[in-house]
């Protein structure tokens, strides 16, 4: 361990258990070490267990295996010197601006004049003078992560975390709550010593991390890390820049590994009929493949350059394109997504002609629609309660990941037209209603 | 900045809002000496000073009912923090916790009072405090539960971040309690409070003038009067008491509710603009009066420190904890100990004293009153779903509609015994078909009040596009205003079917003077055995409906409710 480093967490692993029986594995192995004047990013998609790891480190929840040292001592629970940032502000609405802030140095119980003069220099170096009376209703959504970040300075931390900060506000406020944050660190005028920064947003992690830790997912863990030398203030339109963004993108989008044999799930968690399905709808496919078939792209698009035209997040964009290679329609390589000669076919068709490829996809590379239809197909009465599949599901997945992969299927069913379903009755049959 | 105005109220020392804060903080100090006085007196001097029928009177008797009802509520609140609060917190004591508490909310606890009088009058033997007490926790027990459960409902939504911002700057867990959670279940708990008030007065009747068998008791209060009133056959009377009761429902509410929603507005978490905040014109003067302003810091000060007092706590996260554990098992092995040892007292009081054969009839009677409640539900329901969805789309007419029939499910169905009795004996009607409406005549308000809450909540699109498209007539009727307030009108049809229940027990027996007329059903012979003090058959009534409400809860309308949840959600 080197003398300024500020943690370390080494082997975690987290489990939480499931309802019936068995463990949820969340994370998986995951190394980890912050050193003094570093902003180090975690990046990966929801459900990668990123934001569970900083909550780990915050002493929110305890590691089920392996160790979170902070400054050499084990992290047992919240400690005074690692404060964190949350996506969606989580502000006292009772509380004023001050009262908010004024909170974590209250329950440290320190005298009432230093709590005074902390807090007022804590909403003063981050902008909020003038609002210290203000209800947090009565603020936009940027001045309420303002008083977050108040809040989270005001103890005098050492580790500040952040998770997501800036995805619950506009592109514009976002960019100056950045821009604002970097200035503060590089002057290092606020009390921190290192941050940790979760993110969903590639170009935000490379443009405020020296260090990003790319995570994948089923099981969370961490898959590669990538420097980022480029001096601050960093330029969006570098060229250094966009290589590094689109490094990133094909290191997201790599394959986890060679093709299984039980068709093309391999993209999400599970085999053959019992992967968990993301709920995707068909818009969105169709939508995905006339956007690349068109001009410019004709048939094949860089995922960074098609993010910022359609405005997409990666959480957005991923599992599009990923059932878009799932069903064959596309495939993605190198950070590009090229469609098919079935997603060529598609993109030019007439609906009726959309809903026939479609089906014929979904047959042949979805294995739990194919097996719902060959299952209405053998029952006398062509129906089948929606229990009998929920239950198959369970056997090998959370009952939320079963309810969840249950209703994609019957909504790309419903589009193809190969079943129907009452919900009303908890009903599939072959019979579309009269 | 407000906080930095140092004791300014120095300079100018009084605001006219002063003065009128004033006149109040002082009325209200010897409106509790008043009425505490005489609590301490030997229950003799009850009878020496009866009660009279005079209305320069009712103004006392006002405030010690309105006192009443004041310790009832602070009791259902101490409660609510505790009871509530263990049932949240501890996994394993709120398993048991939750279902006792669903439980009491139907158990009828009318049928209890003669029992639990004579228990509190053994307490204090000879005074007046035991009546006073037996009085207060009667009209605590039809307070309690939904303040409770609503508490509890808060604590286990307590947003995940909020708690987590809790959790990593260290709260204690007793600043945690007054800083997050309480605020939170604030607006919540506010609304069933005031509902519980409303649901209070019933009781006031039955709990403040008790007879158990030879021991008759009169507390000096309105419940006394409207007794006392019907027992004389005094019409005028009867006019008198319900003009004082209005006067005192209009004073808590413009007193005491009125601001405490006012005030509670700023504990909401949703954020939505546009919805106009709540106004008081109490708050307004209590927010303007400096001298208030201080001494509310003072308060405000006090609470601090006292919130940051407690042990100083090092968190861990919550693992799984031996001791803790163990200390829980205990807890529950002593209360399921505590359940058997019920079970077996109400089984061997049951033996003991009643026959398979009047088991049997009571079931019968049970049946009869459940008939009365579906089809009294089903009328009402045909005349007040109609009538909320029409108010509940107009917001002009449903703000004057709301507090009117706030102020009707606060009536006390003995009211309207003289005009109940009268007409059955002049017509020589049906007594157990005409008796039936005083059992829904304060339970109906909760059908109006809901179905009127969910035509408001509908979204103005709907209603723009079936006007757009020309639905009109039955078709609008079915297709878009019944779908809409379904789940509403199902919450208050619960509420409504349960309290009816309750309210069988004084309605199937109405006495005006010495005239009294009977219906068959369950809660005549609740009551009948009430006055007779008859534990035996008291217990076998009080169970045999206990069984049957949450039967029925169970069986009818949780499914249904459901099923409402599920079809016709808006989201």
């Amino acid at each position: 361990m080197t003398g300024d480093s500020l943690l370390t967490v080494s082997g975690v692993r987290k489990t939480y258990p499931k309802a019936d029986a068995g463990d949820l594995l969340v994370l998986e192995g995951v190394d980890l070490a912050l050193t003094q004047g570093e902003i180090v990013g975690l990046l990966g998609r929801s459900g990668s267990g990123k934001s569970t790891l900083l909550r780990l480190i915050a002493g929110l929840t305890g590691p089920s295996a392996g160790s979170i040292r902070y400054l050499g001592q084990d992290v047992r629970g919240p400690s005074p010197g690692i404060a964190m940032v949350f996506q969606s502000f989580a502000l006292f609405p009772w509380l004023t601006v001050f009262e908010n802030v004024a909170l974590g140095l209250e329950a440290q119980r320190l005298p009432k004049t230093q709590i005074r003069e902390r807090s007022l220099q804590a909403i003063d170096l981050i902008g909020l003078d003038g609002f210290e009376s203000a209800y947090p209703r009565e603020l936009s959504g940027g001045m309420r992560q303002r008083v977050g970040f108040a809040r989270a300075l005001v103890v005098h931390p050492n580790i500040l975390l952040m998770d997501e900060p800036f995805s619950a506000l506009d592109v514009l406020t976002a960019e100056t709550l950045r821009t604002d944050f970097l200035d503060l660190w590089s002057e290092g005028r606020m009390p921190i010593k290192g941050v940790i920064l979760v993110t969903h947003n590639i170009e935000e992690a490379v443009l405020m991390c020296d260090r990003i830790l790319v995570f994948g997912s089923n099981p969370g863990r961490i898959v590669s890390e990538i420097a980022v030398s480029l001096p601050q203030p960093r330029d969006r339109l570098d060229p250094t820049f966009r290589d590094l963004v689109e490094r990133i993108y094909v290191e997201m989008t790599a394959r986890p590994s060679a093709g299984t044999p039980a068709g093309r799930t391999e993209w999400f968690p599970g085999h053959g009929i019992a992967s968990v399905l993301p709920r995707v709808s068909s818009n969105l496919l169709s939508g995905l493949m006339e956007t690349v078939a068109a001009s410019p792209f004709n048939g094949t698009a860089d995922l960074p350059k098609i993010a910022s035209d359609l405005q997409m997040q990666i959480d957005d964009l991923f599992p599009v394109a990923e059932t878009l290679q799932m069903m064959r329609f596309a495939e993605i390589e190198g950070g590009d997504l090229k469609l098919t000669e079935a997603g060529l076919r598609f993109a030019n068709a007439e609906l009726p002609e959309r809903k026939g490829i479609f089906a014929q996809q979904l047959l042949r590379y979805v294995p739990l629609a194919a097996h719902v239809c060959r299952i209405l197909d053998e029952r006398a009465s062509h129906t089948a309660p929606k229990a009998r599949f929920i239950d198959e599901l369970e056997d090998s997945m959370g009952d939320e990941e079963a309810e969840q992969t249950l209703r994609a299927i019957i909504s790309w069913g419903r589009y193809a037209e190969l079943f129907a379903y009452d919900d009303q009755n908890l009903l599939f049959s072959l019979e579309n209603p009269s | 900045m407000a906080r930095l105005q140092h004791f300014s109220f120095l300079r100018d020392l009084a605001t006219r809002w002063d003065v009128l804060a004033l006149v109040l903080v002082v009325g209200l100090v010897a409106f509790l000496g008043e009425a505490s006085r005489n609590l301490l007196e030997p229950l003799s001097q009850l009878k020496a000073t009866p009660l009279s029928l005079d209305p320069s009177r009712l103004p006392e008797y006002a405030t010690r009912t309105t006192l009443r009802m004041l310790a009832a509520l602070a009791l259902s609140l101490l409660f609510t923090f505790t009871y509530a609060t263990w049932a949240a917190k501890s996994e394993r004591a709120g398993k048991l916790l939750v279902p006792i508490l669903d439980i009491l909310q139907s158990v009828p606890i009318l049928g209890f009072i003669s029992i639990t009088v004579v228990f509190f009058l053994s307490l204090v033997p000879g005074r007046v405090l035991g009546a006073e007490f037996a009085a207060v926790f009667a009209i605590f027990t039809s307070q309690a539960w939904n303040m409770a459960f609503s508490f509890y409902q808060s604590l286990r939504t307590v947003p995940a971040e909020l708690s987590e911002a809790a959790d990593s700057f260290m709260l204690t867990p007793w600043m945690r309690f007054w800083q997050l959670e309480v605020p939170f279940a604030m607006p919540a708990l506010i609304w069933n409070m005031m509902m519980s008030m409303s649901g209070g007065w019933f009781f006031v009747v039955a709990s403040e003038s008790i007879s158990v068998g030879q021991t008759n008791i009169a507390l000096p209060g309105i419940g006394s009067y409207i007794a006392l009133a019907i027992a004389q056959r005094n019409l005028t009377g009867i006019g008198w008491a319900i003009a004082a009761m209005l006067i005192v429902i209009l004073l808590y509410d413009q007193l005491l509710f009125r601001p405490l929603v006012a005030w509670a507005d700023r504990f909401r978490v949703e954020q939505e603009p546009g919805a106009r905040a709540p106004k008081s014109w109490v708050l307004t003067m209590l927010r303007r009066a400096r001298l208030v302003a201080w001494l509310t810091r003072v308060a405000y000060a006090g609470i601090r420190f006292v919130s940051r007092l407690g042990p100083r706590r090092v968190f861990t996260p919550p693992r799984k904890d031996k001791s803790g554990r163990a200390a829980e098992r205990l807890l529950f092995a002593v209360l399921s100990a505590l359940v058997l040892g019920a079970l077996w007292r109400i089984a061997r009081v049951l033996l003991a004293g009643t026959t398979p054969h009047e088991a049997l009839g009571v079931i019968g009677l049970a049946l009869m009153t459940m008939t009365r409640v579906f089809v009294l539900i089903g009328l009402a329901s045909l005349i007040w779903v109609p009538v909320g969805v029409w108010v509940g789309m107009r917001p002009r007419a449903a703000r004057i509609v709301q507090p009117v029939a706030q102020f009707l499910a606060a009536f006390p169905a003995n009211l309207l015994f003289p005009v109940a009795v009268y007409g059955i004996v002049t017509w020589n009607l049906n007594a157990d078909v005409w008796l039936s409406p005083l059992m829904i005549l304060g339970t109906q308000w909760y059908i109006l009040f809901n179905v009127i809450a969910g035509a408001s909540a509908m979204p103005g699109e709907l209603r723009s596009v079936a006007s757009n498209f020309g639905i009109r007539g039955w078709l609008w009727w079915r297709k878009v205003a019944l779908p809409g307030v379904v789940p509403y009108y199902v919450t208050g049809a619960i509420t409504a079917s349960g309290g009816s229940w309750n309210a069988a027990i004084v309605a199937e027996l109405a006495n005006w003077g010495g005239t009294r007329v009977q219906a068959h059903g369950l809660g005549a012979y609740i009551a009948e055995a009430t006055a007779a003090g008859d534990f035996h058959r008291i217990v076998l009534g009080i169970a045999t409906m206990s069984v049957f409400i949450v039967t029925i809860n169970r069986l009818f309308w949780r499914r249904l409710y459901y099923y409402a949840e599920r079809k016709f959600r808006l989201t």
